[in-house]
């Protein structure tokens, strides 16, 4: 896992009121596209916005649990980590979250996100 | 006949209904004063113990013959008819041989010559005289509380009163957040009023629930929209002619369009009193139900017997077994106080209370807590007995507890498992047949009737019951409030085992449920249950979020049954349906205009080119279905994409959808040489009745102008082919993955009819097919004879099914692009929420 400590920088990307519960929103960057989601007990995760499977956007999955079902083939991604559910296997990025009060900030720089695809240049939001 | 003259000389008295039957002179004469649960739960118990001795008269403030009172809380909701909720109907009275005066008060009863006096002036003698006046709702002496559009929830009346509330819209203030009042609040906020509940104490429900249990159950209604003040004092109901606004202590003003006041009942003696018998808080009597007069019973709620009154229906019903026996002549019955549990009834809140759980000195907590199920239990104990028991969101060991509680037996070797509930530990821990088959006979199962497991099991094998309308009819069971009827079904499926559902094992619909798509469906429609939420609750999901597997067909059940009121869940729609576009391999979209019935002119197609042009995008191809296909456009470009395309007059295709897709044709007798009818301008009508429903899979029409068939109509959904003589419907083809070509299922002379049956045929498939299953595998599954009977052989039914799809296509038929083109409906779906770095 990432190595988060007092040092990290964190990076304000919107109000928790912005994610719809159960509910994905994007956030650009220039190492690729992350995905933030919201639980419907509010906990807030970010993952790189592609599966491990063929790079579909994880974003536009239907959300449940702590969990998301890729929109392409139906892999279903474990939010907290990035890995995929048994019986499939691969994991994709993951990005620190934090949220304080309504505002939600991710940690860029430990973000370990696979610079491979071509997702930036078609530009799916 | 004897005949008197009243005090007040008016008039004599009327024949009975048992002595018009020719009842002889040997039969005592009963008058019961009050049409109500208690009083006709008496009347019945007594003509099974003692048929043929009581000439019975009943008198009823109400218009109407015995009702359910408990089950107003589902007519207001509109989950149930008032005549499904009759008890007793007026042919029974006549069939007993019973006088029925309804609309008719009493009015006063005098004890020395045994007569008692309506308000219409009628006098009729006694030899018994059984009061059950039951109680009127408490009104808070503040100012204004006599205002009109101050109600209490107590009768039909104040139904019909709530409900015209609800027509005329607006807001209701609910002062009392008990069992009563927060049922008053669901059913208003259920029939689209703004709802606001006032209550006193911290806590709702105080008398059933703590204050943890009470917090889940605000925080569920607050979900719902209901707003919830506790800690909240009524200072003054403001108005001139009518109600305007709810005025707290601390100053607050909640306006008002309707107040119903739920604080409570007071048992109504006034009659009692009046004739001096004598009374407390209610009419007292002894553990036989008599009053301080020899000749006069008193039972229900305008009762209080041993210090104290009561407004459960349980206590009331025991009470009124005991006075039956008591009537018919029986020995040693005796009424010593109730037990009780409580269980509320919105729909889709579950909580059970039972017994004293509030702690204390020498007592122990047992708490089991499941945030993210919405699940609190608590038991509580004392000397190694349970005393109370508390359970919101899982009750199915509600008839468990209650049991042990009632039986005062000691629980202490199960102490540490019991919170887990009856099966824990076991094999089958977590199946709640098991729980059902492993409770003793004498387990009470219908609190309200007192209905224990082996008097429901003795019904089903002694009279091969196997329905829970039968249990209902021969035992009783789930005949009041209806709150065990899921546990009696189980009952009944333990009971038969194989026997009870001759169908054949299906698959259930994912890994949060082991109910089937049909069940779940049933229950949906049968029960009412009116959101996601309440399926899980009612169902038992074993998942909190379903997955996604179930949440989007749940929601397109739901939305089927209750066109127009069921809110739909955006976050449970597949991505297609959330952006209206269809999501390609990498991540960019493609945008299909509709070309109705496969037209188009130079305007349409000058748009297309030009938005082509705009956008860049890549790819232009025609699709199978007759129309243009635009591929590679980035999502935050959709929204202008459509503005674009609507303002050429052009709307959305729906290639994404689970709904109409498209109605192909061939040109007919408007050019072609063979054609026999104008497939083209019937296809552009079909086209324009059933875009935007939303249906269990995509459908796919289409209408070939002769046999000859080039629309290739034999292999859609439906397909219609012109003939001479009309038109040939055919259904359930297939053209994809399993080619399946159709079934012919009528043929019709007129446009009209076409439409009428397409209508009819979509409905039936929307309300019958399960989600993701195509007409081609439903109609090999129900067999065409099935179909022909609803459709062709039914004309009514036919009729009325084509009637609901046309007004569930009043909800649907709105342009999903103009609305997030020009209005920037869901502008989420298609902006990022930030760019940083």
């Amino acid at each position: 896992m990432e190595n988060v400590t007092s040092e990290t920088v964190w990076t304000q990307v919107g109000s928790i009121d912005d994610i719809p519960v159960l509910g994905s929103r994007v956030v650009r960057t220039p190492g690729g596209d992350i995905a933030l989601f919201r639980t419907a007990a509010d906990e807030v995760f970010a993952l790189e916005d592609a599966c491990p499977h063929k790079q579909g956007p994880l974003s536009q999955g239907i959300v449940h649990g702590r969990r998301v079902t890729c929109p392409l083939h139906s892999w279903v991604i474990e939010l907290a980590t990035g890995e995929a559910v048994a019986p499939d296997e691969g994991r994709t990025g993951h990005v620190p979250v934090r949220v304080e009060g309504r505002s939600v900030a991710i940690a860029l720089a430990e973000a370990k996100l696979s610079r491979g695809g071509c997702r930036k240049d078609c530009g799916h939001v | 006949m004897d005949m008197h003259l009243s005090s007040n000389n008016g008039p004599v008295v009327d024949q009975t209904e048992a002595e018009l039957q020719g009842a002889g002179p040997a039969m005592e004469r009963l008058v019961v004063v009050g049409n109500g649960m208690a009083g006709m739960k008496t009347v019945e118990e007594l003509l099974a113990k003692a048929p043929g001795r009581f000439d019975i008269t009943v008198f009823g403030a109400e218009p109407h013959p015995n009702y359910n009172r408990i089950m107003l809380s589902p007519v207001l909701a509109g989950e149930k008819t008032f005549d499904q909720i009759v008890l007793n109907s007026r042919e029974w009275y006549d069939a007993n041989g019973i006088t029925l005066l309804t609309g008719e008060a009493v009015e006063s009863i005098d004890r020395a010559g045994k007569t008692v006096v309506s308000q219409s002036g009628r006098v009729v003698p006694y030899d018994r005289l059984l009061i059950a006046t039951g109680s009127m709702p408490f009104i808070i002496p503040v100012p204004g509380s006599t205002l009109p559009g101050v109600i209490g929830f107590r009768d039909l009346a104040d139904v019909d009163a709530m409900l015209a509330a609800a027509a005329r819209g607006g807001r209701a203030v609910v002062i009392g957040g008990g069992l009563l009042g927060l049922e008053a609040a669901n059913g208003l906020r259920v029939k689209g009023m703004e709802v606001t509940v006032v209550h006193l104490m911290p806590t709702l429900m105080e008398r059933q629930l703590d204050p943890s249990a009470g917090m889940l159950l605000q925080r569920e209604l607050e979900r719902r929209g209901i707003e919830v003040l506790t800690g909240a004092d009524t200072a003054e109901i403001v108005g001139d002619e009518w109600v305007s606004a709810v005025r707290l202590r601390d100053g607050r003003e909640l306006p008002a369009d309707i107040v119903v006041m739920a604080v409570g009942i007071r048992p109504n003696m006034a009659l009692g009193k009046a004739a001096g018998l004598e009374c407390g808080r209610g009419i007292r009597v002894d553990d036989k139900m008599r009053t301080s007069d020899p000749s006069i019973y008193a039972v229900g709620e305008c009762v209080e017997h041993r210090g104290v009154t009561w407004g459960l229906v349980a206590p009331l019903f025991e009470m009124a077994k005991v006075l039956a026996h008591d009537l018919a002549g029986g020995e040693g019955a005796a009424y010593t106080g109730s037990v009780t549990s409580t269980k509320l009834k919105v729909t889709g809140v579950d909580v059970f209370s039972a017994g004293d759980f509030s702690g204390g000195a020498g007592t122990e907590d047992i708490v089991f807590r499941d945030a993210a199920r919405g699940v609190y239990k608590r038991l509580v104990l004392k000397d190694g007995k349970l005393l109370g028991a508390v359970l919101y969101g899982d009750t199915k060991d509600g008839a468990w507890y209650f049991s042990l509680l009632k039986d005062g037996a000691d629980v202490s070797a199960e102490r540490d498992s019991m919170i887990f509930g009856q099966g824990f530990g076991s094999a089958d821990a977590g199946d709640p047949n098991a729980a059902i088959a492993a409770l003793p006979d004498s387990a009470e199962i219908c609190g309200c009737n007192g209905v224990c497991k082996g008097n429901i099991v003795k019904a089903i094998t002694e009279k091969g019951l196997t329905s829970l309308d039968e249990v209902k009819a021969h035992t009783k069971a789930s005949a009041s409030c209806g709150g065990c009827s899921g546990t009696v079904e189980r009952l009944l499926a333990v009971t038969l085992g194989d026997g009870f559902t001759a169908a054949p094992k299906v698959k259930p619909m994912c890994k949060c449920t082991h109910h089937t798509h049909d069940q779940v469906r049933a229950a949906i429609v049968e029960r009412g249950l009116k959101t996601m939420a309440e399926v899980f609750q009612a169902m038992e999901w074993t998942t909190p979020d379903g997955c996604a597997s179930c949440r989007p067909a749940l929601n397109y059940y739901l939305l089927c049954a209750w066109p127009g009121e069921y809110k739909d869940d955006y976050q449970s729609r597949y991505i297609n349906e959330r952006a209206h576009a269809n999501i390609q391999k990498d991540g960019t979209y493609s945008v299909v205009p509709r070309m109705w019935g496969g037209l188009t002119n130079a305007a349409e197609l000058r748009a297309i080119a030009d938005v082509v042009d705009k956008f860049a995008i890549p790819t232009v191809k025609v699709t199978g279905g007759q129309r243009i296909d635009l591929f590679g456009v980035k999502k935050e470009d959709l929204p202008a994409v459509w503005a674009d395309l609507n303002a050429a007059g052009m709307v959305s295709g729906h290639a994404y959808a689970k709904g109409l897709r498209t109605v192909k044709t061939c040109v007919g007798s408007e050019w072609c040489r063979f054609g026999t009818q104008d497939s083209t301008g019937l296809g552009v009508k079909l086209e324009r009745m059933t875009w935007g429903t939303w249906t269990p899979h995509k459908v796919k029409l289409a209408v070939s102008g002769c046999p000859r068939n080039c629309a290739e109509a034999t292999i859609k959904d439906l397909g219609v082919v012109c003939i001479d003589s009309g038109y040939e419907l055919h259904v359930g083809g297939n053209g994809g993955l399993h080619v399946r070509a159709c079934d012919l299922l009528v043929r019709v002379g007129t446009e009209e009819e076409v439409l009428e049956y397409t209508g009819a045929f979509m409905q039936l498939y929307r309300e019958e097919a399960r989600y993701l299953e195509r007409t081609a595998p439903w109609v090999e599954r129900v067999g065409l004879d099935h179909i022909k009977a609803a459709l062709v052989e039914d004309p009514e039914r036919r009729r009325a099914l084509n009637a609901r799809f046309l007004f569930s296509q009043t909800f649907s038929q709105d342009d999903p692009w103009a609305e997030r083109a020009a209005k920037g409906v869901d502008r989420h779906e298609f902006n990022l929420l930030a760019e940083v770095g």
